[in-house]
């Protein structure tokens, strides 16, 4: 079995030039200017600065992460329920409901929002609630089918022991189903969480040009501007706070499992 | 009451069902509108297909997403989860290195993956273009693909791959004989993700993307701008075939079981 080994080798060399190579490229560009014919490049912690010494880069940050939260919450609220609901039904009705909830995610993601701008359109709610009924619509369906396997996987007769052992429902879903469930929760959040941070045509669809997020910025500064040693300063910025809050969800689930 | 539970999940799914149908059927009403607007609907009429057919930047942003999808499934399924079985055999470290290394893009937002590319791209002065746009696809896809074999990995037991090789198997047999099968469902599911991923990915596809080539995302984006009822047609026309292609696949292994079981009872 040690020969399977030999079969990550190439990927190691594939990762490093396809991963990890263009993340130091982009932490290259951030910590330096952009140079010239004349004056060579070097490097500078300016667009750093420039970031955080203007209040509206943080007050589009800050928007950013909160819509991606809010978001992340509601998707788990309502799809927990739903995966949870689905994992109980027959094993045929299971796999038809599992395909219905697929479907849609297979029909373009643009495509759907195109459709919710239309049918928006003349509805009478804030732009925001717009944003976020997009961006619930499109991320539910990735939690509900996480969290639905993690469910499925899950050994009924568990539940059935816990009962024996005295628990009534609610004390064995919350002792046993729900603890079992949790990495597919958290893979959820991971499909849910990081798009949504750095989603920016949702917001730009529907919110109208009123609603700039962190992914719009980066656009902008690569397609419009051209600076992509700011841009690059921003997504590096960016990256971090997300990996900083992945940090803390996956420790979380760390530690659940070493209990 | 359990009654009554059971009626009121069933009213919570068909309420969700509700909320992930709607736009659905909204576009493919609306593509028959005989005016404009995407609020009223004022007649029927075929005039926004005719356009989409006539459109051919249109229906070229249709073949490539289509293409680029089922390439990189295919390639990311294979690579991923052969890459997953050969992970599973390693030791400690190469374990973490190659979980860490694929966390970045899954972890990263979709974004700075594709500024990266963007940037490693025209660091190297490769001209980006449709193997730009394919190749980022795959690099994207591996990681997911490897997510979901990974776990059925785990729950397999070592002691039946070893009892194979003991039985006479070579390697390549116990992988392909006795590992594939047990991991099938992850690898099944791997794919869906990738080609799911793929199909509907903008955001990478919009950074590393050459002029002249667009995938159906980066093509709305380009339109929508202004109000264009023909991408509701281009909508439905999506909506049909990947309808048509989950029946066929769901049905076939059916019919086929079927069929077997005709076979052995006659």
């Amino acid at each position: 079995m040690k020969s399977f080994r030999r079969l990550v080798y190439p990927y190691l060399v594939w990762a490093g030039i396809l991963i990890v190579l263009p993340m130091l490229i982009i932490i290259f560009y951030a910590f330096s200017d952009q140079g010239n014919s004349v004056i060579p490049v070097k490097l500078t912690l300016d667009n750093f600065v420039r970031f955080f010494s203007d209040p509206i880069f943080i007050e589009v940050l800050g928007r950013s992460l909160k819509l991606a939260l809010i978001t992340t919450i509601i998707c788990i609220l309502l799809g927990y329920p739903a995966a949870y609901i689905i994992a109980r039904m027959k094993p045929d009705s299971q796999s038809l409901i599992v395909l219905l909830v697929t479907l849609p995610q297979l029909i373009n993601m643009l495509v759907r929002t195109y459709a919710w701008r239309g049918i928006l359109l003349n509805v009478d709610i804030s732009p925001e609630i717009k944003v976020y009924i997009g961006m619930v619509y499109n991320f539910l369906p990735y939690m509900i089918l996480q969290i639905y396997t993690s469910l499925s996987k899950m050994d009924p007769s568990l539940v059935t022991a816990a009962y024996d052992l005295g628990c009534n429902e609610r004390l064995a879903f919350l002792k046993v189903t729900l603890p079992l469930s949790v990495p597919g929760i958290i893979s959820g959040i991971t499909l849910v969480f990081l798009p949504a941070v750095s989603s920016f045509f949702i917001p730009k669809l529907l919110g109208g040009g009123s609603y700039v997020l962190v992914g719009n910025l980066i656009e902008n500064y690569f397609v419009t501007t051209g600076d992509w040693n700011f841009g690059s300063a921003i997504s590096l910025i960016m990256a971090l706070v997300i990996l900083i809050s992945m940090y803390f969800t996956r420790k979380f689930d760390y530690d659940k499992e070493a209990v | 009451m359990n009654k009554k539970r059971s009626s009121l999940s069933k009213f919570y799914l068909v309420l969700v069902m509700a909320f992930f149908y709607l736009p659905i059927i909204y576009v493919v009403l609306f593509s028959f509108n005989s005016s404009r607007s995407l609020s009223n609907f004022t007649g029927f009429s075929l005039q926004w297909y005719q356009k989409m057919f006539a459109t051919r930047a249109m229906m070229e942003s249709i073949y490539y997403s289509v293409l680029i999808a089922v390439i990189a499934t295919l390639v990311s399924t294979v690579a991923g989860t052969i890459v997953a079985i050969g992970l599973s055999k390693s030791s400690h470290l190469i374990r973490q290195v190659v979980t860490q290394v694929n966390n970045l893009p899954m972890l990263n937002p979709d974004i700075v993956t594709a500024i990266g590319l963007m940037l490693f791209f025209s660091t190297l002065n490769i001209p980006t273009g449709f193997g730009t746009l394919l190749l980022a696809h795959i690099i994207f896809c591996i990681p997911y693909v490897m997510l979901s074999v990974t776990p059925k990995l785990r729950q397999l037991d070592d002691n039946v791959a070893e009892a194979a090789l003991d039985l006479g198997c070579t390697p390549f047999q116990a992988l392909y004989k006795v590992i594939i099968p047990q991991i099938k469902e992850g690898i099944v599911s791997g794919a869906l993700v990738a080609f799911t991923m793929s199909f509907d990915d903008f955001v990478i596809s919009y950074f590393t993307t050459g002029p002249g080539i667009n995938n159906i995302s980066t093509y709305v984006y380009a339109t929508t701008k202004r109000i264009n009822p023909s991408v509701n047609a281009l909508s439905t026309l999506i909506v049909i075939v990947i309808t048509l292609v989950l029946i066929f696949s769901n049905l076939l292994p059916l019919i086929r079981a079927r069929r077997n079981k005709n076979e052995e009872t006659a």
